[in-house]
């Protein structure tokens, strides 16, 4: 049952990721690549990280996605044209090369870890809001002031950047 | 297995309940406008209008689905649905009522009870944005796409407020599941006010409240938060190219989220399905009492009738209701129903506050709306949170 | 592939490995592609693929950090997502263009 999720999911997120890279108008890479978020949420939620798992949705594709989304539509971008300077090498190498890559890196991977442990779902839910919320307020108090400062100079950028310029 | 099987019955019950009552929420909207306005509102398909959802679902299922040429035909058939489906999710982590025990076999009165319960409304509502978001985009057309984009900038601006006033209850119950977070509210304080979380101790979230409902009204794109998607600006927004089933799919989802957006503020702080005072000073004989009266109105009016149909109406109404007042009162009936009934008289009061409003307010402007958002709401909930850690951690 | 370990459960190594996959694609697409918007998609493609890896060596090791420093990659990822945006719509008013093959030049 966990391996059938898993691939279900994995699936689902290595369809999105080649989607994200193959279509032409950056509005369906945009929803693609809120596919791979979505995925990539619920095997957080099955590695035990829940609150990181809703987190992901909430910021990563509800907000951060949206503004991409926000951006592509204001932009009025459109579809990339397809130019014909295409190299013939890589027309025919490009897929097969890219498949031997990955085999030789999941065998790589096979030969490192053989011992590294089997992952049961729900074996580990150490991912609570309690567990994190105590871990960001006592060990890693200072990175979290930090991050708060850069979430405020990235505020004042984009209002700097986005802004008419008063003439 | 049996778990499997009992959820899916669940899942069977709630989304027929819940179809339904979205479909009569719309009669009880125009009613009440309608009256508010000193006019009957739909009065003539069925007793009283009742009838009327169902007409108006025959006349949207069986109008010409026009799909205008221009559009992006995949987003522009997606969005719809996109906006129904986040819209439903939400409702499966809703608890109604308390553990029931039916022929042998106990349940939850919830679809899923996630310890993250909270959490999952936030995110299922982040991601509502993009049905509107992409619906004005794809319909290939100025007025829309602006719709779209007005709607999609509100509908972020107000979750920051929105999750920032569900903050503040949520540190002085401890949890995020919204079954633990509703039983946090049980008891009574000084022996008669309940413990909900607009009276609670360190601090009464009455502010969380107030940000809360407003932050709704403009999550859910309702009056006085509805620019974007008004009639008489901007062409109707975002749907106006869309036609029968399609935009009835995004009224449902409108309806929908205003039912989430509901059940969440009884759930955080008008302490879910607790009654008002304690049951030992007969708070279960409000079910019987309220339903007892509304039967005896009805058959009041059904003697003196304003109009010859009356006359057989109003008096099958009457008997409705005595006979759901005799349900209240059976005492096998009470622990299960009487949960249910609290909750749904406390949704049921927010759902008219919203209405009530809409017949009422005018509407914002844009910039308005935004200025609102960002200027007063955004610092009033900061601090409501300040001062509520502050006072929660000097009591602990 | 024969050596596969026990069925009742999913090996970390898988994990590392659609990481590694979904990190490539992100690599290949902003190579590949000219569109600016797109390319910083790829950026969080490869952002996303590192958290999963976190993610799943905080639950090899039963810690909690993991999941800290994803949480810290989101955070940065959106404020680099915010400026980012802000810059394209800067060079967007400017050049009129979004392909990055054509933002070539130090002056107009």
């Amino acid at each position: 049952m966990d391996l059938f999720f898993f691939l279900l999911f994995a699936i689902i997120a290595v369809v999105c990721g080649v989607n994200v890279i193959a279509q032409r108008h950056p509005i369906s890479s945009a929803l693609s690549l809120i596919g791979v978020m979505g995925s990539l949420a619920v095997l957080y939620l099955l590695l035990g990280a829940a609150f990181i798992a809703t987190a992901q949705i909430i910021v990563y594709a509800g907000a951060v996605m949206v503004l991409f989304v926000f951006v592509i539509m204001l932009l009025n971008a459109g579809a990339e044209e397809r130019t014909g300077r295409r190299s013939l090498i890589a027309q025919i190498f490009g897929i097969p090369a890219l498949i031997g890559l990955l085999g030789v890196l999941c065998y790589f991977v096979q030969r490192w870890f053989p011992n590294a442990g089997v992952v049961n779902f729900d074996a580990w839910q150490g991912g609570s809001a309690q567990n994190i919320g105590y871990s960001l307020f006592t060990d890693y108090l200072l990175p979290f002031e930090v991050t708060s400062v850069l979430i405020l100079i990235a505020i004042l950028g984009a209002i700097v950047l986005a802004r008419k310029e008063l003439d | 297995m049996v778990f499997f099987i009992i959820t899916i019955i669940k899942l069977a019950i709630i989304a027929f309940v819940l179809l339904t009552a979205l479909a009569y929420l719309q009669w009880v909207e125009r009613k009440v406008i309608a009256h508010v306005q000193v006019r009957m509102g739909p009065s003539r398909v069925g007793p009283h209008g009742l009838l009327q959802p169902l007409a108006d679902v025959i006349k949207l299922i069986t109008k010409e689905g026009v799909i205008p040429p221009h559009v992006n035909k995949f987003f522009y058939l997606g969005a719809p649905f996109l906006a129904v489906f986040m819209a439903l999710i939400s409702i499966s982590v809703i608890p109604f009522g308390t553990e029931v025990t039916l022929f042998g076999y106990t349940t939850k009165m919830q679809l899923a009870d996630v310890n993250v319960g909270l959490l999952v409304i936030l995110a299922v509502s982040s991601m509502g944005v993009y049905g509107i978001a992409l619906g004005g985009w794809a319909s290939n057309n100025k007025y829309s796409l602006l719709g779209g984009l007005r709607s999609s900038a509100q509908m972020i601006s107000y979750e920051l407020p929105l999750s920032l006033a569900l903050a503040s209850p949520l540190l002085i119950m401890g949890t995020l599941s919204l079954r633990e977070i509703a039983d946090a509210q049980s008891g009574f304080q000084l022996g008669f006010i309940p413990k909900w979380a607009i009276f609670s101790a360190p601090f009464p979230q009455i502010i969380s409240f107030l940000i809360f409902m407003i932050a709704a009204f403009a999550e859910t794109n309702r009056i006085p938060f509805d620019l974007p998607e008004a009639e008489n600006e901007l062409v109707a927004g975002f749907h106006v190219e869309y036609s029968s089933m399609k935009f009835a799919a995004f009224f449902m989802a409108e309806y929908a989220n205003m039912v989430t957006v509901c059940s969440v503020a009884t759930l955080l702080f008008l302490g879910g399905w607790h009654p008002l005072w304690p049951v030992a000073y007969g708070s279960n004989f409000v079910a019987p009492v309220v339903l007892f009266i509304a039967g005896a109105v009805c058959i009041y009016h059904g003697l003196n009738p304003a109009r010859p149909m009356d006359k057989y109406t109003l008096p099958a109404f009457g008997v409705i209701f005595f006979l759901l007042a005799a349900l209240m009162a059976f005492p096998p009936v009470i622990p299960v129903l009487m949960p249910l009934f609290w909750f749904l008289a406390k949704v049921g009061f927010l759902l008219f506050v919203f209405i009530w409003i809409r017949a009422t307010l005018p509407r914002f402007r844009y910039d308005q709306l935004m200025g609102f958002a960002w200027k007063f709401l955004f610092p009033v909930a900061v601090l409501n949170l300040l001062v509520t850690g502050f006072l929660v951690a000097l009591a602990s | 592939m024969n050596g596969l370990p026990v069925p009742n459960g999913v090996p970390i190594s898988w994990f590392l490995l659609l990481s590694a996959v979904l990190f490539a694609l992100g690599v290949a697409g902003f190579i590949i592609r000219r569109n600016i918007l797109t390319v910083f998609m790829c950026i969080e493609l490869m952002l996303n693929a590192v958290n999963l890896t976190f993610i799943a060596f905080a639950n090899q090791h039963r810690q909690v950090s993991g999941q800290i420093f994803t949480f810290f990659v989101m955070v940065v990822a959106a404020a680099e997502a915010a400026v980012g945006l802000a810059i394209i719509l800067t060079v967007f008013k400017n050049r009129e263009t979004l392909n990055i093959d054509e933002v070539n030049t130090l002056r107009n």
